[in-house]
């Protein structure tokens, strides 16, 4: 990845984080946390990694990505808009009755969303599912997902951790945003899921661990993911709850917290200063 | 005797199979219960035994519908209804797709498998999904209709399937809708409706014994559940001033609930219902839980008596 494409992500995901803090901010309250952390990922995988088509969203050779983490559903949202799939200005109807985007990902509302998803856990089965119809179809489509941390305490996780590998699912490309926390407090404190590359390499996965913030580090796991034959792909990304937004970062209260006007202009600051550091 | 329902189930898949490639079979360590191995054999790229994992089966029967493929997913009632009901609700029906999850063994048929393993609660679960259809075959004549029927449905549909066992209570060339309930027999003092493979032939001899003692019963097979043929249980309501509902499930929240439901604001009706009484299941042979639940032709027929009595 040349040094240009790096700066060219780093202004998305700058991007995607204004638009997703403006999103829930004029709303007042949103999952501000788990949007922020996956920010890198999604403007990866959108600006680089994943063939989409805004003006035919399920065009049959996609790539698919289901947010299995749906509550981060807003930051999702940001990308589609940014990427054409509906106008910008929809991004204000957050969670407004009648919206096209709820708080949660859905299939049938939202141009750009593969899966419906809200209830943690059944995400990754669903790509599961994707996949394998993929290739029934013979297709050359990539299917992403992203579960939380948090989320990878449910046991229908390892249910489906344990069908992609027997199924030798090497389209399959699954994230953890391990950004330490879930609602109660941390996730070391509240239900341990380390060690976690052990327990997805022991399921069978290819698995990586990076700096879920890293462009360069983003970009070489997924090429060393696509390479990964006849076994789906874990790659753990560290990375920091509601990153970006001094209000949010690092802090448990931001899985779905209130944003002010004063916390949002905080954040717009300091994200339009990090710009012009870049 | 004929084929078992299940073989007509399998069978009728394989036919559908050959002209659809949507279609696909999707199992949780049950394909011998089920009996989809010769489907297994003949489409093996189209067969998916996940193990022991029924969430994670409904889950990866949602992504198979998210790209058009129609999956059909099977477990025994029980674990089809309770141990899915989340995944099931938002996975397949709330996403909107086109999942068909099949019920095996429903109620008292699960005999020595016992309370774990009986179904009293399923229909009544299903029923709260929004624009899900619901389905019970009574004979392997109506299985292999509704099987095709429910294939070619757009939506989930849950299909309560009996599969030990082989009865035909219609001609080979019946046609059947969805939606529409069968009237079996005719008959003007009394309705029985009923549903799936138990009850209906249960209906019927209660109809010959009431027809002993100068009742004429009516007996409806209401192999749809949900919709129900609204138009035909409030035309009989009118016509036989009575009604007893029959199922082998529990009396709340499934067919006599649904039957109340919609008397109680169309047409109110003296209604009695037939099926587990808040009770949960237990071990014994198919003969003693049918009695020992009072799902029996002589409970039927002294159910429609006593409903009739009230007049």
């Amino acid at each position: 990845m040349t040094q240009a494409q790096m700066q060219h992500l780093s202004a998305k995901a700058r991007e995607v984080r204004i638009n997703t803090l403006k999103s829930i901010g004029h709303l007042g309250i949103g999952h501000v946390g788990g949007a922020l952390s996956i920010v890198e990922v999604l403007t990866y995988l959108y600006y680089d990694a994943m063939t989409v088509h805004p003006d035919t969203p399920r065009h049959p050779d996609r790539d698919r990505l289901v947010l299995s983490k749906g509550h981060a559903g807003p930051a999702l949202y940001s990308i589609l808009a940014m990427k054409g799939f509906f106008p910008m200005e929809w991004l204000y109807t957050l969670n407004v009755g009648g919206t096209r985007l709820p708080s949660h990902c859905d299939r049938n509302l939202t141009p750009g969303i593969d899966m419906t998803t809200g209830s943690l856990g059944q995400g990754l089965s669903a790509a599961v599912g994707i996949a394998l119809a993929c290739r029934m179809d013979k297709r050359k489509s990539t299917v992403y997902a992203i579960i939380g941390d948090g989320e990878s305490q449910e046991g229908q996780v390892w249910e489906a951790a344990m069908t992609a590998p027997m199924f030798k699912l090497d389209n399959l490309i699954a994230f953890t945003d391990f950004n330490k926390m879930q609602i109660d407090g941390k996730t070391a404190d509240i239900m341990n899921i380390e060690k976690l590359e052990a327990k997805w390499s022991a399921f069978g996965w290819h698995t990586q661990r990076i700096n879920g913030h890293d462009f360069a580090e983003l970009d070489k796991a997924v090429a060393a993911a696509r390479e990964a034959s006849g076994t789906p792909s874990m790659i753990i990304l560290d990375t920091i709850k509601g990153k970006g937004c001094p209000a949010a970062e690092n802090k448990v209260s931001s899985h779905n917290m209130p944003l002010s006007a004063d916390d949002l202009e905080e954040a717009l600051s300091a994200l339009t200063a990090a710009e012009g550091d870049a | 005797m004929g084929k078992d329902m299940r073989d007509v189930y399998t069978e009728t898949l394989i036919e559908l199979a050959e002209k659809d490639d949507r279609i696909c079979v999707l199992e949780a360590d049950l394909m011998n219960a089920t009996g989809t191995r010769p489907f297994s054999q003949r489409f093996p790229e189209r067969t998916f035994d996940v193990g022991v994992s029924e969430a994670d089966m409904v889950g990866t029967a949602s992504g198979l519908s998210a790209e058009g493929k129609i999956p059909f997913a099977a477990s025994f009632s029980t674990f089809a209804s309770r141990r899915v009901f989340d995944q099931f609700f938002l996975s397949a029906n709330y996403a909107r797709l086109n999942v068909k999850l099949v019920g095996t063994d429903p109620g008292i048929t699960a005999t020595y498998n016992g309370g774990t393993h009986m179904s009293f609660e399923d229909v009544g679960m299903m029923r709260l999904i929004p624009d899900l259809t619901i389905v019970e075959p009574s004979d392997i004549v109506s299985c292999a209709a509704l099987v095709k029927a429910v294939a070619r449905h757009s939506g989930c549909v849950y299909l309560r399937m009996h599969r030990k066992g082989s009865q035909e209570l219609y001609p080979a060339d019946t046609e059947f809708t969805l939606g529409k309930g069968c009237v079996l027999r005719d008959g003007t003092d009394v309705t029985l409706i009923a549903s799936g493979f138990v009850m209906v032939p249960e209906a019927l001899r209660a109809a010959e014994l009431l027809e002993k003692s100068g009742i004429s019963a009516a007996v409806i097979d209401m192999h749809t559940i949900k919709p129900l043929d609204a138009e035909l249980v409030v035309a009989y309501a009118k016509k036989t001033g009575a009604i007893v509902t029959c199922e082998n499930h529990q009396t709340a929240g499934g067919l006599g609930g649904a039957v109340a439901e919609l008397l109680a604001e169309e047409h109110p009706t003296r209604m009695g219902r037939i099926g587990s009484q808040e009770r949960f299941g237990q071990v014994g042979t198919f003969e003693y839980l049918l009695n020992d639940y009072r799902m029996d032709a002589v409970s039927i027929a002294e159910k429609a008596e006593n409903v009739i009595k009230r007049r």
